[in-house]
């Protein structure tokens, strides 16, 4: 039997072969955290060394509250900022920069056949371009970057086969929505997914993106897409290291083959308050809200922003609504600043915010209040998420946000198309 | 053998459940961490939970964000264990990592009772109350090896520490 990329990935990074189930060491060739990295800081001083292995390996980017909404915020990042230039780390991203996940793609760090682990549930997004990425607790994080060491369990593999050609409406975050849906939260628990398919391999590599990001909705370890024209395109010129793409064995040996066929697909929604709790949008359609958010690592990027403003070019946002736009990074924001795109939201009635997580994780810009509801381009709608847990969220794309913030009640985007 | 009685959850105890986002910033103090623990689910928990008890829970436990604290505030809450039908991966980790013992046990969820008093022995791997007792795979031993140094980083200082030691002689 063949190798899943995996079992590829991790036999060659422990040096010996290894399949599912197996447990290995291994020494990861990128080490990404964020503002936790103060609390980071603190377990890896508790270690008693003075430096950390290899500063070249670590990527900070400050992201979660930024600029700092407290005194306490404000702390945190001071103590990052002194510990990055005591121990030299080149790879700091101040609070300009943007979401930690967009600006290690952007930045050239994401790349075919690296080993990435990252101190976020969402770091799965990297393996859009090829790479093994997979969240792990502060606690690793410190004594990775004391000792480059960490062990890691060998998943299973789970192949998604994505056919059909996408329907007018349809994004990729209606995609995911629907495979979360109809497979279950833990459904990848423990394990890892590979993206194929004729239409996983015509999505731009902003769509593929979004899958991997929530791949980690599925409770995945690690999403993969195999890397193509496409991604060699976008890595020239931009990445950090010489890398070589790992492909799995046509004939790997998967745990389970799963085939969607998305070519009749309605937009999807995820309702409160769990992510796969997933219909098509005529089952909530007319549902009011206050609060709409587009943006966050799933869905902040030009190519959402661009599907955002066209929407709602020369109209404006209902008067019962709070619309908040926050681009993934400071390139994103650029982009869209330079196209028209902030300029046609803003004139929508749209609040543009820097980039960053801003609410999603309920810690500052947009939290809810007791009885509200929002409807978010986020990944997660978890009660308590936003605020509070007297709140509801609905999940989207940023089409359907768009189109909902228009009539101040969920709406169907092909509606405005 | 510690007792302790049962705090019997659901399927899908998220993170943020678990130890809300908007405290993952602010708070650094394990006890502090403690006191907001399950608020949004439960919000007696942190109120009534004492030494040793147990959250008895279906799948997926911790499911969602990487957030270690949602591993921490449930040790410092004065858990001894969690048993679950399964964990979400990085929770599993983190609890670990943290000290605290997690159990994989459907069969025990299924037939043990809120408030129900019980007893783990973890290298055996059992779980008993007054009437039945219950039996899971005992953790392999490099995790049994973390958790009795008290978690990830106490283990690596440990280790670091005999490294040096022996580079030394």
């Amino acid at each position: 039997m063949g190798k899943t990329f995996t079992e590829k990935i991790l036999s060659l990074k422990a040096g010996r072969d290894v399949k599912a189930g197996d447990i290995v060491t291994v020494s990861p060739d990128y080490i990404l955290s964020h503002d936790n990295s103060a609390a980071i800081i603190q377990e890896f001083k508790k270690l008693g060394l003075a430096k950390m292995r290899w500063p070249q390996k670590v990527v900070i980017v400050l992201d979660h509250v930024v600029p700092a909404s407290s005194e306490k915020y404000a702390l945190n990042h001071k103590i990052i900022r002194q510990f990055v230039a005591a121990q030299k780390i080149k790879n700091f991203f101040d609070i300009s920069r943007g979401i930690c996940h967009q600006v290690f793609f952007e930045e050239g760090f994401a790349l075919p056949g690296k080993l990435i682990l990252g101190a976020d549930s969402h770091t799965t997004l990297a393996g859009a371009l090829g790479a093994f990425a997979a969240g792990i607790g502060r606690s690793e994080v410190a004594a990775l970057w004391a000792t480059d060491e960490i062990w890691l369990k060998v998943p299973p593999t789970i192949k998604i086969e994505i056919e059909g050609k996408i329907p007018d409406g349809v994004y990729a975050k209606d995609i995911i929505l629907h495979i979360i849906g109809q497979e279950g939260a833990d459904r990848a628990n423990y394990r890892s997914v590979e993206f194929w398919g004729k239409t996983a391999k015509e999505m731009s590599l902003s769509s593929r993106l979004v899958l991997a990001n929530m791949a980690a909705e599925m409770g995945a370890k690690n999403a993969f897409f195999a890397p193509d024209n496409k991604t060699e395109q976008w890595l020239s010129g931009r990445a950090r290291s010489d890398f070589q793409p790992i492909i799995p064995d046509p004939e790997a040996d998967y745990e389970d083959i799963l085939r969607y066929d998305i070519s009749q697909l309605d937009p999807q929604v995820a309702c409160p308050h769990r992510v796969d709790n997933v219909c098509p949008i005529s089952e909530v359609e007319g549902l009011k809200f206050d609060q709409a958010v587009i943006g966050t690592c799933t869905n902040g990027r030009a190519e959402d922003l661009e599907v955002a403003a066209k929407l709602l070019k020369g109209k404006n946002i209902h008067p019962g609504v709070r619309v908040i736009i926050i681009p993934a990074s400071c390139l994103v924001y650029l982009q869209a600043l330079q196209a028209g795109w902030l300029e046609d939201l803003s004139k929508a009635g749209c609040l543009i915010l820097n980039p960053g997580c801003g609410p999603c994780l309920g810690a500052h810009e947009g939290v809810l209040a007791p009885g509200e509801v929002a409807l978010s381009t986020a990944n997660r709608n978890f009660r308590g998420r936003m605020g509070s847990r007297e709140a509801e969220i609905y999940l989207a794309s940023p089409a359907t946000v768009a189109a909902s913030s228009l009539e101040g009640k969920i709406t169907d985007p092909r509606k405005y198309l | 053998m510690k007792k302790g009685r049962v705090w019997r959850y659901g399927d899908s105890v998220n993170t943020d459940v678990i130890f809300p986002g908007k405290y993952t910033y602010s708070i650094q103090e394990p006890k502090e961490m403690a006191a907001h623990a399950l608020e949004d689910l439960d919000p007696q928990f942190s109120k009534k939970v004492r030494p040793g008890d147990v959250i008895v829970a279906g799948s997926n436990f911790g499911c969602g964000s990487s957030r270690e604290q949602a591993a921490t505030c449930l040790k410092y809450a004065g858990l001894q264990a969690v048993i679950a039908k399964s964990f979400a991966r990085i929770f599993f980790r983190n609890a670990i990592n943290q000290g605290l013992p997690v159990i994989q046990s459907p069969q025990a969820v299924e037939n043990i009772a809120n408030g129900e008093e019980i007893a783990i022995d973890f290298t055996r791997g059992k779980i008993k109350t007054k009437t039945k007792s219950f039996n899971f795979e005992p953790l392999p031993d490099y995790i049994l090896k973390i958790l009795e140094a008290g978690g990830l980083i106490a283990y690596v200082k440990k280790k670091l520490k005999n490294t040096n030691r022996s580079r030394t002689k």
